[in-house]
């Protein structure tokens, strides 16, 4: 723990920036190295502000891009300790190639990482297109919908990054200004309590050991680059066992339950949205208001986007006759990556829901409550068909004339 | 390490692909260990042979060598082996040719002299050059 503690109330108004930059103080890090852009500027301005007043005993590193950020993170997570920084869009896109090294290094490195749109053209806003961009770069993922999900689950990432049995790098994803700039009532853990629940850091082959020297980096060609590829794929499709167990430590001492897949009203429904971020709170308004209408619909999201959850989601929409999977990124050429995922995760059960692909929200355009219920009315129509409404993918929100593609 | 590296499945690799140096703690003062009796790792790079990499090799002619150590502080591959402050020879097994050690020796004639890979070193050295009357060189 931190030597100076920072007095907070049991219930604190945080933003999403302040949730991160507070669980980051709270789990004692030796080195967070940044670059600030927006929207996450305030989580690395917030800790250079404990810095300064003394509650930070790590190091703050400044430096003089992404690029840098994450090289000194995988410096200072190859030397022996707990690391973290933030980053968004364009600083993220610039991180990527590092990103790789940090998951294939199995450096257990904490990304905060406030999701905006990518240019061109050039947009401040939230989208996901950031976090699809760094899906296959062997993080955890990790989808939150509030404030309060940024401060518990970045807490509990650096539970599950660093444990033995993972070892890989955690991207804790908030929506921007949504999430990154909504101030809501924060129910905190006191710094005591939050550290101990993270626990001492454990080094793991670290470079400071001068009782093993050590080379990390190292170049493989064929003969064992696929062997390393292949243990990093089992380490984090074994992930799930921690995350589970971390969810349900971390339920024991808050009572706050996190779930590999978060559902609302899925028990008895017919038709289903999946989406990412916020927009699950604003489908859980619609919901309620579709039940009372006497139309069961549920929503649907994968708290954690890798390891993609596949058994689970397809458990889930066995009984469901029609799916609207929401993707918040431009799919470029293709449907998007939550279609894909989602008709690859029901392909092999027997369940044969009608599967629409929906693009919303780029740039930080609005999902409203009257957007998403309309969606789901075309999702009543098809479960009483059986048949798509019109195209597999469709764009909403987006003036101009209907953007419909792909013919069932 | 009982297997090698060679026949270990992911399983059994080290996660991150983490090379060590040496083979258990050292919990010894490693600067008062010769190379030749130091525990390598299989997986150190002193196991890697790159000596094919070099076109031309410097062949060491002791005849003229006044042992100022130049060679063995500037090769960039600690690959001049010296003992007790005399130069022994070279580690062809890690030598990439460079010539560095040629460019910096200062003996007339010099010590150390490129010559092509397949030229035998007892060869080389009956063409080694006379003292040179130019100063500086």
């Amino acid at each position: 723990m931190n030597s100076k503690i920072m007095d907070i109330k049991k219930i604190e108004v945080w933003d999403g920036n302040m949730a991160a930059s507070q669980a980051f103080r709270q789990a004692d890090i030796d080195v967070v190295a940044a670059y600030p852009i927006t929207p996450s500027t305030p989580v690395v301005e917030n800790y250079a502000t404990f810095e300064a007043n003394g509650y930070i005993d790590g190091e703050f590193v400044m430096v003089e891009s992404e690029h840098a950020a994450m090289s000194a993170c995988v410096g200072a997570a190859a030397a022996g300790g707990r690391v973290a920084t933030a980053t968004s869009s364009q600083g993220f896109a610039l991180m990527v190639e590092v990103l790789y090294q940090a998951a294939g290094m199995r450096l257990p490195i904490v990304l905060a990482q406030v999701n905006r749109a990518l240019a061109a053209p050039l947009n401040v806003n939230g989208d996901h297109s950031d976090m699809y961009l760094g899906r296959d770069s062997g993080w955890i993922n990790v989808s939150t919908f509030s404030p309060q999900e940024v401060y518990d689950l970045t807490l509990c990432a650096f539970k599950i990054a660093e444990h033995l049995d993972v070892r890989l790098p955690v991207n804790i994803n908030q929506d921007g200004f949504m999430s990154s700039h909504t101030a809501q009532n924060i129910r905190t853990l006191d710094d005591k309590t939050a550290c101990d629940f993270v626990g001492p850091y454990k080094a793991v082959n670290a470079m400071l050991d001068f009782s093993k020297p050590v080379t990390h980096g190292v170049q493989t060609e064929e003969d064992w680059h696929f062997e390393h590829k292949a243990k990093q794929h089992n380490a984090i499709m074994r992930s799930v066992k921690v995350i589970d167990a971390v969810f349900a430590e971390f339920k024991a001492l808050t009572g706050r339950e996190y779930k590999r897949v978060e559902s609302y009203g899925m028990e008895d429904a017919e038709i289903a949205i999946v989406a990412f971020g916020t927009t699950y709170e604003t489908a859980k308004i619609v919901v309620d208001n579709l039940k009372k209408e006497g139309i069961n619909a549920g929503i649907i999201a994968p708290r954690i986007f890798r390891p993609f959850p596949l058994e689970e989601l397809a458990a889930q929409l066995q009984n469901v006759k029609a799916v609207a999977c929401l993707d918040r990124s431009a799919p470029g050429g293709t449907v998007g990556a939550l279609y894909n995922e989602i008709a690859g995760a029901l392909f092999n059960s027997p369940a044969r829901p009608v599967l629409s692909n929906v693009i919303y929200g780029l740039g930080g355009r609005d999902m409203t409550v009257s957007v998403l219920t309309g969606i789901y009315k075309d999702l009543v129509k098809e479960a009483a068909t059986g048949k798509l409404n019109g195209t597999i993918q469709r764009f909403v929100g987006v003036r101009g004339p209907e953007l419909n593609y792909y013919n069932a | 390490m009982s297997k090698s590296i060679k026949d270990m499945g992911w399983d059994e690799l080290v996660q991150g692909a983490a090379l060590f140096s040496f083979e258990g703690d050292v919990d010894y003062e490693m600067s008062q260990v010769q190379p030749e009796d130091r525990n390598y790792a299989e997986t150190n790079s002193r196991n890697a042979y790159v000596g094919d990499w070099r076109v031309e090799k410097p062949v060491f002619n002791k005849d003229f060598c006044i042992d100022c150590q130049f060679c063995w502080i500037f090769c960039p591959d600690t690959s001049i082996i010296a003992r007790d402050k005399k130069m022994i020879g070279v580690d062809m097994d890690h030598c990439k040719g460079c010539g560095i050690c040629v460019e910096v020796c200062p003996t007339n004639p010099k010590s150390l002299l490129m010559f092509n890979e397949n030229t035998d070193n007892e060869e080389a050295l009956t063409q080694w050059p006379e003292k040179s009357e130019e100063k500086g060189e």
